[in-house]
């Protein structure tokens, strides 16, 4: 029994080996690199480092240097302001369609879940540069239209454009949360939909208070996994810079440290700000989880 | 449009499903919810109907005619010549990258993730929930995150500026392992891995044999996901790599696009490449939409 224990649990790692050893050294190493980096200051003699180069524990002197950055700070805000707004948007449309669709009422459901889903498939650059040909004026058809009817609008100026940003975002993503929240949608068995239709349940009833609270973990998924692609914003306002003046380049944390990190070789800012975006992912998906599950606990007593 | 129709699936239990679980369907509302359904619809199609009718223009079209109509002259051909002829071709070697990045990345992935995911389901072993914890842990982190440190480990083996520096990074899917390992606990019977045993199969002729084939579905499921986010992505490559000769699509038409404000030919290229690189994606997205389904429902119920 225990040579056939042995056995086995050889066989698990040996399955596991390949998956673990490119794990550590695509995430564990990277992320015990990038906290390391982040505490420690390159010195460069020499204009350009010819005369050699020196690293020296900093302490928290980088992460006081990406703090007191007011261009990182203000990034933060804004994809704060960006995540409460946007998500909460996406989620909210991506369950209506999903529920629309699985309802009687809807014709043709497969064809308006495959247009739906469909921009998943278009990646963010490309996106992102079909977006901006509507934001730009002069090219765009939907300017063109809003120019004949006297309205003056600017997708691209400084209070506009992080909302054309939120647009691409949701265009590319709700269709891939929709059919998330379908799936789960079809997994609630079909006495629940009796025992709602004996006790005279409406529509609008049965969303309420049967679909929705049956769908709440896949919700909750989406949630975080939107969560977290906001806090990795870049693509995006990258390629927007070249047509919008007021992206910066630290319009996002992540373009803040992208910009540090490739134009300025300024690692250890680099390093640090990675570390804050990751601790800040973390923080905010797991209080989302813990005041979800909280209230989950609550609704069942 | 026709060519946006989803096939029919053949998961088709719809029909008789909502006959039984919904309530009752009248033509107002019906009238009302399609109507809606035809208005979103509008907003996810328009984009790449646009990109469909600039694509058939020439630069000067591009901006003195109307974006949502065809201009008076139909330059399709002739900006689909373009765009795979210019610079030698280099638009076909990009679109092989992508293929290769996300076709040698994707099936990889899924077949570690698969492994892993198997036996953190199957055995039970000290470590096993360290492991699943660590890996779950790296769901949440941002890939953003561990890029620029990657980066520099790379520049350090001399990686970067290479296929691999894209594709090793690729090879690793922690929301893959974590969906094979709910999948696998679900449809894996131990007396199936029992018979394995009764006639003599070693624990990895086992896997290979007889649990793969059962996880198909949540396989494909991954190797989907995998490849498309692979496909899509650009902070990656753009990173790691220096040398077009190397690039993905998505970098390559930026590259393009990034130059129309000096060459406004560009234009033509850039709205061209654009029309071909999401073609076979979208297609591929709509008739293998049933996939995203198979794995999926498991891992969310269970998440």
């Amino acid at each position: 029994m225990t040579a056939r224990r042995r056995t086995q649990t050889r066989a698990a790692w040996l399955l596991l080996a390949p998956f673990l050893a490119l794990f550590a050294l695509t995430f564990v190493v990277p992320i015990i690199a990038a906290v390391g980096q982040s505490f420690t200051t390159i010195d460069r003699a020499g204009l350009f480092g010819e005369d050699g180069v020196t690293s020296e524990f900093a302490g928290f002197a980088n992460y006081a240097r990406a703090l007191a950055d007011s261009g990182f700070v203000d990034s933060v805000g804004r994809m704060l302001l960006f995540g409460v707004v946007q998500v909460p948007v996406m989620i909210v449309l991506c369950t209506a369609l999903a529920l629309l669709l699985e309802s009687a009422s809807a014709r043709w459901p497969q064809f308006f879940r495959g247009a739906y889903f469909m921009p998943y498939g278009v990646p963010g650059v490309i996106a992102t540069i079909m977006w901006s040909f509507f934001y730009v004026p002069g090219l765009s058809p939907l300017l063109d239209i809003t120019q004949a009817l006297g309205l003056r609008i600017d997708p691209l100026g400084p209070e506009m454009v992080l909302w054309s940003i939120a647009n691409i975002v949701t265009w590319t993503y709700t269709g891939y949360n929709m059919l998330i929240v379908i799936a789960q949608l079809k997994a609630i068995p079909t006495e629940v939909y009796e025992a709602a239709r004996i006790d005279g349940a409406g529509p609008w009833r049965l969303a309420w208070s049967v679909q929705l609270p049956l769908i709440r973990p896949a919700l909750v998924l989406t949630t975080v996994f939107s969560i977290i692609g906001t806090l990795q914003l870049f693509t995006e306002p990258k390629l927007l810079q070249t047509v919008a003046p007021s992206i910066d380049t630290s319009y996002t944390p992540n373009l803040s440290a992208y910009t540090n990190a490739f134009a300025f070789n300024e690692y250890g800012i680099a390093a640090a700000q990675a570390v804050l975006i990751a601790l800040a992912a973390f923080v905010l998906s797991y209080a989302f989880l813990t005041v979800t599950s909280r209230t989950s606990r609550r609704a069942k007593r | 449009m026709t060519g946006t129709v989803a096939p029919p699936t053949p998961a088709g239990a719809r029909a008789p499903a909502a006959g039984g679980r919904h309530l009752d369907r009248t033509p107002a509302s019906t009238v009302v919810v399609t109507g809606v359904l035809v208005v979103v619809a509008v907003y996810f199609l328009v984009p790449l109907y646009w990109v469909v009718v600039a694509a058939t223009k020439t630069t000067e079209d591009l901006f003195a005619t109307n974006g949502l109509w065809f201009g008076g002259t139909f330059h399709l051909v002739e900006n689909l010549r373009m765009v795979l002829t210019y610079d030698g071709g280099i638009f076909l070697r990009w679109l092989g990258n992508s293929l290769l990045y996300s076709g040698v990345g994707g099936l990889l992935a899924t077949y570690l993730a698969a492994a892993g995911g198997y036996a953190l389901a199957v055995y039970d072993f000290r470590g096993r929930n360290v492991v699943f914890a660590a890996v779950l842990g790296g769901v949440l982190v941002p890939t953003t995150a561990t890029a620029l440190p990657l980066f520099l480990l790379f520049s350090q083996l001399g990686l970067t500026n290479t296929y691999w520096s894209v594709l090793i990074p690729s090879l690793v899917s922690p929301f893959g392992l974590f969906l094979c390992r709910v999948y696998a606990q679900a449809s894996i019977d131990a007396s199936l891995l029992e018979s394995g045993r009764l006639d003599g199969a070693g624990e990895l002729r086992i896997f290979h044999a007889l649990a793969l084939r059962p996880m198909t579905p949540v396989l494909v499921t991954v190797f989907l996901f995998q490849a498309v986010s692979i496909w899509n992505n650009y902070f990656l490559p753009l990173i790691m790599l220096g040398d077009q000769d190397l690039y993905p699509l998505t970098l390559g038409i930026e590259n393009w696009r990034a130059q129309t404000d000096r060459l406004p030919e560009f234009y033509q290229l850039t709205t061209g490449g654009v029309l071909v690189s999401i073609v076979p994606l979208v297609v591929a997205v709509i008739v293998l939409q049933r996939y995203w389904r198979g794995g999926l429902t498991e891992g969310a119920v269970k998440a």
